[in-house]
């Protein structure tokens, strides 16, 4: 294995020395950008505990709120909409403040059942 | 709000920075580099190429005495890292080195922050660095824009933004205004073991977020060379992480001019430097010339002894200079030994401070002899760099190679040791948390990454909820503390006598800690000079004796040994006795007095004292002596006899002597200072003379006892000299 790798990296350098210092920086970059791609989308189409809580905190939840609603918005099952999203739906339902909706969440996880 | 001016004579007043900070918000965000004029910088009697705009105040160099005091500043941004554990004592920490040149302030997160679900709050005491929470934030921010304005320049302060908190930590500096931040997923991956795939997702959000409030990136690829076996072997491999972060950080919204590479000299002399770190540092610049360099210097290799660090450290520095730095980080050198000690920081300043004044337009008297190997050798890397990138595609991608194990070899690639980091995707910290996005799903903030379906017509993601955070910083929520003992204000009170009491102990790293080092040889064999030195220690008063450096003179002669401590006693303050500043009469004043009187001198070294440098200085109009303001002197030489002196004074009607000693064993000083005041009186013109001496040995409290007019020690200027006899003389009414 190892030296096969070594094999194929002999023959890769013989491709790569014959590219001008441009061309070798361009095919750098091109590389880096095509590893990435897939992990760009992975993370335009995923979220996170955290991202939810960084979220609910732009909305000017305090950090320990953000705890507990994340933790009820993904028991409900609801995290793939975003928990700002349930909030603020449950704060339009509910004609509450943006942090009042959120301590309700946080009160009565029943609030959750049938809002999407 | 405007914060109070400071005070360069008081101490930072830290109980008063601890108040408002429930309303307090920085005035001003984002990175900000040096002003660097493009013409140069005149300072004192030198042009300088390449440095920024001078400081308002500061603390030059040592030497800076010899050249108007000139205090030169580097054009890079300089770094100092800070990690007491406890914020409150680094706030005065802070100050202490911005006043030397740091403008980049960053602080060590305590130990075990990353694995951290979410954000700390209060002020808790950390371990190896500080609980990083928005209360430490703001009450270090609110210090920062105080001290920003006592010297004249920004300071950039910087955190970490990783582990599983990734998203809200970015958050929460973007609210408080932090400057600069270290991000960097592979990090997470490789040495904290959060998940992969959750630590590139968190990642996004988190770049996003520090994007929007112009937070300066710095990566963390330069773990690779402090934990690989072989650090200077695995640069491909570097420069593949480097570009990865580079890649993504882009991807997910970042400005080039904020994004850095932290990158390291990867070697350490005995190892042949250059030869490994340029030609690595250079392919580096070439591929990454749109992004920043931070340059760091190595810690990889720091052991015990601080000037081997410091040694090294300019040499890291001299590589910056040879190819470039946008910021140079210090390192404290003594992070070999302890927790880094507050006047180590300032050490770490100068070694950038005083290499970069010393090899300041380098480039223009030399350049590197591309031609040589060293075009060569940084060719070389660049291709491995690539071949490293086209092997991970054909396994699959960054994830894939992560499971096999590519990242960390210490082989140089394509060789490999088979000891690289290797990850299970399913794995790690964080594993299985993630959610797909639906299609309705919605975030309702700014500075959001990735798919966000808000409502139709909306125009900022905000809007739906009337200004988040970022736009409305009155809806942030303040917590002040949640732990009732573990916090400041109980450590506060605590130090409390030695900060704003009478009080006083040595310090190393906090206030009251009583920390002190020894430094001395004992002349014997490493295993009974270890033992004799702890015992010296003990015996010295010294609690807990430890220590921190021993290194061998001669296996049988003797070693050299640091011992640290703590003493147990304070001393008070009000009990001190503190002379009080002699006062200077005006220059105009002083020379009108002069010319009146037609003030004469004569002046020698006496006893058996050759040394004549110091005297001269206090004579000579060209280093600003006596003569300077109209004294006419006779010099009478070296080791002249006191009588011989006072007799020429009476025939050349003289109205003071001068005398110069230096060598003082036995008290010969002493004793000849008191011979003169005899002799004079014996003459019978004691009242009408001015007795004057000094020396390497002499301090300003032996004018009294040896029957002198006035007394003078190191750093003494002709003026002061002159200012003793004026006034004298007026005092006697003679003037």
């Amino acid at each position: 294995m190892a030296e096969d790798r070594i094999a194929r990296f002999d023959k890769r350098q013989v491709e790569l020395k014959k590219m001008s210092d441009a061309e070798l920086k361009d095919r750098f970059w091109k590389l880096c950008n095509q590893v990435v791609e897939p992990i760009v989308d992975l993370a335009k189409t995923h979220t996170s505990p955290s991202i939810e809580r960084a979220v609910l905190l732009r909305m000017g939840i305090d950090s320990v709120s953000t705890h507990a609603v994340v933790t009820r918005v993904l028991e409900a099952g609801l995290l793939g909409k975003g928990a700002g999203h349930v909030v603020l739906k449950v704060s339009q339902k509910t004609g509450k403040d943006i942090r009042g909706a959120a301590q309700a969440i946080i009160d009565d996880k029943a609030l959750l059942s049938g809002l999407f | 709000m405007a914060n109070k001016e400071l005070d360069p004579t008081k101490k930072l007043d830290i109980e008063e920075i601890m108040e408002g900070l429930a309303t307090y918000h920085p005035p001003r965000k984002g990175w900000t580099w040096r002003e660097v004029p493009k013409e140069g910088v005149n300072m004192g009697p030198f042009h300088y190429r390449n440095m920024s705009k001078p400081l308002k105040r500061s603390i030059g160099l040592p030497a800076s005495k010899y050249f108007d005091h000139i205090d030169p500043q580097p054009a890079c941004v300089v770094t100092t890292e800070i990690a007491s554990g406890r914020f409150e004592d680094d706030i005065r920490r802070m100050r202490m080195a911005v006043w030397h040149g740091a403008d980049h302030l960053m602080v060590i997160r305590t130990t075990g922050q990353s694995h951290i679900d979410g954000l700390m709050e209060g002020t808790p005491e950390g371990t190896g660095g500080v609980p990083i929470t928005r209360k430490q934030i703001r009450a270090s921010r609110k210090a920062c824009d105080m001290i920003e304005e006592e010297v004249g320049r920004p300071i950039n302060f910087h955190s970490y933004v990783s582990g599983v908190a990734g998203p809200e930590v970015a958050v929460l500096f973007a609210e408080e205004g932090i400057n600069g931040a270290h991000q960097d997923p592979q990090h997470n991956v490789l040495y904290r073991n959060v998940n992969m795939y959750r630590s590139f997702v968190d990642a996004a959000e988190a770049k996003k977020v520090m994007a929007g409030a112009r937070i300066f990136q710095i990566d963390g690829a330069h773990n690779a060379n402090a934990t690989a076996k072989a650090g200077w072997l695995v640069m491909p491999e570097l420069m593949v992480q480097h570009g990865i972060n580079c890649a993504f950080s882009v991807a997910a919204g970042m400005d080039k001019n904020l994004i850095g590479l932290s990158t390291v000299p990867p070697d350490a002399p005995p190892a042949p430097k250059l030869w490994y770190d340029l030609p690595y540092a250079i392919a580096l610049r070439e591929f990454f010339s749109d992004f920043k360099m931070r340059a760091q210097q190595n810690t990889r290799y720091i052991e015990a002894d601080i000037e081997e660090a410091i040694r090294t450290h300019t040499i890291d520095t001299l590589i910056s200079m040879l190819t470039s730095a946008d910021i140079q980080s210090t390192i404290t050198p003594d992070e070999g030994r302890n927790v880094p000690w507050h006047y180590n920081n300032i050490r770490g300043v100068q070694t950038v401070k005083q290499t970069w004044a010393a090899l300041d337009g380098i480039k223009e008297l030399v350049s590197l002899n591309m031609d040589g190997p060293l075009g060569q050798m940084s060719r070389d890397l660049k291709e491995r760099a690539v071949a490293f990138l086209e092997e991970v595609v054909e396994t699959g991608g960054y994830f894939a190679a992560v499971e096999k194990g590519f990242f960390v070899d210490s082989g140089k690639y394509p060789e490999r040791n088979d000891d690289g980091i290797a990850r299970d995707g399913k794995g790690g910290v964080g594993a299985g948390s993630l959610v797909q996005r639906d299609a309705d799903y919605m975030a309702p903030v700014c500075d959001h990454f990735g798919n966000n379906k808000l409502p139709a017509g909306v125009k900022k993601a905000c809007d739906p909820i009337g200004g988040c955070t970022l736009c409305k910083p009155e809806k942030i929520v303040y917590i002040d503390e949640l732990d009732p003992e573990d916090n400041a204000n109980a450590r506060l009170s605590k130090t409390l006598p030695y900060r704003k009491g009478d009080l006083l102990k040595p310090e190393a790293e906090w206030a009251g800690d009583g920390t002190v080092l020894l430094q001395f040889v004992v002349p014997e064999s490493e295993d009974i000079a270890r033992e004799a030195a702890l015992e010296m220690g003990r015996k010295m008063g010294l609690k807990d004796p430890e220590i921190v450096n021993l290194q061998v003179m001669h296996p049988a002669e003797g070693c050299f040994v640091e011992v640290k401590g703590k003493v147990a006693f304070d001393v008070k303050k009000s009990e001190l006795k503190i002379p009080p500043k002699e006062e200077m009469l005006p220059e105009d004043e002083v020379r009108a007095v002069v010319k009146k009187l037609g003030i004469k001198v004569v002046a020698a070294t006496v006893g058996e004292d050759e040394h004549s440098v110091g005297l001269r200085e206090i004579l000579d109009i060209k280093h600003g002596g006596i003569e300077k303001y109209g004294v006419k002197y006779s010099y009478l030489g070296t080791s002249v006899p006191v009588g011989k002196l006072v007799d020429a004074a009476i025939e050349t009607g003289a109205q003071a002597i001068l005398i110069s000693t230096i060598i003082s064993h036995n008290d010969v000083h002493r004793n000849n200072m008191r011979k003169l005041a005899e002799l004079c009186k014996e003459k019978g013109i004691r009242d009408k003379i001015v007795l004057i001496a000094g020396g390497t040995q002499v301090n300003r409290d032996m004018a009294k006892e040896t029957g002198l007019d006035a007394t003078f020690g190191r750093g003494t200027k002709g003026f002061h000299v002159v200012n003793a006899i004026v006034k004298t003389l007026k005092a006697r009414g003679q003037a």
